[in-house]
């Protein structure tokens, strides 16, 4: 009985040790993120920093669908001032209409409007990049398996080839990208973008703050989560601590011990 | 059940019981006499109940902002995710609902494999309970479909393509499913309707299904009938209403953890990437409840008899109250029942792990092994058992001591202590 028992134990935690192997075959680099843990938030001079990096570098190729230039300023993200995400919004030029005439015509971004598209459709977003489809960036991190610490790891991990792989043109060579290889050239480089904040833009920084900004872009109500989610555990064992008491005393009605 | 007359003390009361004996119901479920050893794994039923009604007001919710269109609906969950007020909470509670549900299901019908509670007198509640759990797995299944992402589309295509497996027909069944050639948009408003629908056919059977448990009452962990009501027994409020509340809140507790602190970790990442037709996902993966049932589904080399095994194990379930021959009903009386109840239990979680991995090599040979024996549990080992196995000797009540000795009364008490967590 007991050693049946102890069986199921032990698969159990080999069951759950084999599953995180085999989603990562190789040991991703791991960050202390400080959006993890149960009073996790985001770093916002690092989300400004990694807005800065997204529009100077990714936008060019990737697409943010599901953010608003609102979404800059509202708590828990970035927090741009209002003038601030003004003034980023009107710095892109939209299309809308058609106008009373039935004319297309561009005009200044406003707060309202969502991310601006790189690319007029997907079909010309392949095209541009030999037939690989840039992936849209607003979940990108819950999109991959090892989220942050992975997207975070492949920025880390463009390499020479080792000498048994030949790589096609426009394919590049990748140490934690899936399958190694990688449409993407190296987006990053030391010093591509310079930060107002004055922090060196190495590969790490940038790295890091991309990927924090993405991981709020995929999960922008993160900081709300982790808040009301301590205040009901805390809130849960209180009730179950008293509940438990009541427990006792009603049933000590019948018998000494329940 | 013991319905002596019940007259309400108002006048209003009165008049209005005479008419719709509503009071009289709840008087009956507030007096239900309950064994007073019903230990917690007992109170699962009280949770499941919980996560029936939770699903069904957030899935109401979301369904406001919620768009069943295969070009708009992903956009829609991320709406609701960003832009409506509560919307992540909304939605991460009703998705990691769905896997609380069969967490607390499988915990339920465990417990009921354990105590003997399919046995004589109580097979219709059990077999109302197998068609709940069926209605469940549909109802989680085109759930997955909703969101529209990777995930959801092939797991659709997978499922649905099980059915071109029946003979001459199958073909234009799954056209008639997908109403189409393909899974594509009508194959999405269509599962919206039915899991919109789902539910409340559950929540219709777990009315009879809690009727047809209070014709015979509880079954206990000693699993001897008690005389109702007596000193066996409690009424089930207060006593059960707070032990039921007591569980409920750290069950509550699990729940929030997953909702706050680690929302996706049940989900599959592939499934924030929208849908895409011609993209095939590396390995396509049923969420973690379906896992045994996709392994036996793989184990057998040819693809109607795949269906046909998996469609059975559930079957098997349904017939098992007359394939255990044992008229003892609690584990905790049948040392050997016990010991192949804990094999069981290691069986399927040893098919929910290789229904996790690639159907190849010795993940193979391990899930026909599994099958087999899960199989062979139910048709060969359970009623052979009945006939063979030496059973302790059951006590008269829970109060009294039992006849022909008291060792195995002191190892049922034993036996209870310890399953009172």
């Amino acid at each position: 009985m007991k050693k049946i028992k102890s069986i199921i134990f032990t698969f159990i935690l080999i069951f759950n040790s084999n599953l995180a192997l085999s989603a990562e075959k190789i040991d991703l680099l791991k960050v202390d993120w400080s959006f993890n843990g149960l009073f996790g938030t985001f770093d916002r001079g690092s989300l400004q920093r990694g807005y800065q990096v997204y529009t100077e570098v990714c936008a060019s190729c990737h697409s943010m669908k599901h953010l608003s230039y609102r979404n800059l300023a509202q708590e828990g993200g970035p927090e741009f001032s209002l003038e601030e995400a003004k003034a980023i919004a009107a710095s892109f030029i939209v299309v809308d209409g058609p106008d009373e005439y039935g004319e297309m015509f561009e005009r200044p971004g406003k707060l309202s409007d969502k991310f601006v598209n790189p690319y007029l459709n997907d079909n010309e977003a392949k095209s541009a990049n030999g037939g690989a489809y840039p992936p849209d960036m607003s979940v990108l991190v819950k999109a991959r398996g090892g989220g942050a610490n992975y997207l975070y790891s492949v920025l880390n991990g463009y390499e020479e080839p080792p000498a048994n792989i030949e790589l096609d043109d426009g394919v590049y060579y990748n140490k934690y990208m899936y399958g190694n290889k990688i449409k993407m050239a190296n987006p990053l480089d030391d010093g591509i973008v310079e930060y107002n904040d004055g922090t060196e833009a190495t590969i790490e920084q940038m790295s890091k703050d991309v990927v924090t900004f993405l991981t709020w872009a995929a999960e922008p109500h993160l900081e709300t989560r982790h808040r009301i989610g301590f205040k009901v555990i805390v809130y849960l064992i209180i009730l179950s601590i008293l509940v438990y008491f009541s427990m006792k005393r009603i049933w000590s009605r019948i018998e000494p011990k329940v | 059940m013991s319905d002596h007359e019940y007259t309400p003390r108002s006048k209003f009361g009165k008049w209005f019981n005479d008419r719709l004996p509503l009071l009289t119901l709840g008087k009956h479920l507030t007096d239900y006499p309950t064994p007073k050893n019903l230990n917690y794994w007992w109170t699962f039923g009280g949770i499941l109940t919980f996560c029936l009604i939770t699903q069904i007001i957030t899935g109401l919710v979301l369904a406001m902002h919620y768009i069943a269109h295969a070009d708009l609906a992903f956009a829609s969950v991320e709406h609701i995710m960003r832009d409506v007020n509560y919307g992540w909470l909304l939605r991460y509670v009703h998705a990691n609902g769905a896997s609380m549900f069969f967490l607390a299901v499988y915990i339920h019908i465990f417990r009921s494999l354990f105590y003997g509670s399919y046995k004589s007198p109580r097979e219709i509640i059990w077999i109302l309970g197998i068609i709940i759990y069926v209605l469940m797995m549909a109802a989680a299944f085109m759930g997955y479909v909703l969101p529209w992402g990777q995930m959801s589309f092939w797991g659709a295509t997978v499922i649905t393509n099980l059915f071109s497996a029946i003979p001459f027909v199958g073909e234009s069944v799954v056209t008639w499913l997908w109403g189409g050639y393909s899974v594509d948009n009508p194959t999405l408003t269509r599962f919206f309707a039915l899991h919109y629908l789902i539910p409340f056919l559950i929540l219709g059977l777990v009315v009879l299904h809690i009727w047809a448990l209070h014709v015979p009452g509880n079954n206990n962990p000693i699993g001897i009938d008690l005389q109702k009501p007596s000193k066996d027994t409690v009424p089930f409020h207060p006593y059960i209403v707070v032990k039921d509340l007591f569980a409920l809140l750290l069950f509550m507790i699990v729940f929030a953890f997953f909702v706050f602190y680690s929302p996706n970790i049940l989900g599959h990442a592939d499934n924030y990437i929208e849908a895409d037709p011609l993209v095939t996902p590396t390995h396509i993966v049923p969420e973690w409840y379906l896992l045994p049932f996709y392994a036996i589904l793989r184990s057998v080399p040819d693809k109607l008899m795949g269906v046909i095994a998996m469609f059975a194990a559930i079957g098997v379930l349904a017939v098992l109250p007359w394939l255990d021959t044992s008229k003892i009903r609690s584990a905790v009386f049948r040392p050997l029942y016990r010991q192949f109840y804990w094999i069981l239990v290691l069986d399927v979680l040893v098919l929910g792990y290789v229904g996790a991995m690639p159907a190849e090599g010795l993940y193979l040979l391990v899930a026909r092994v599994a099958t087999a024996y899960y199989f062979a549990h139910f048709l060969i080992i359970l009623p052979l058992l009945g006939k063979k196995e030496r059973t302790l000797p059951l006590p008269l009540s829970l109060t009294e001591p039992v006849l022909g000795g008291s060792v195995a009364m002191s190892a049922a008490k034993h036996k209870s202590e310890k399953n009172n967590l």
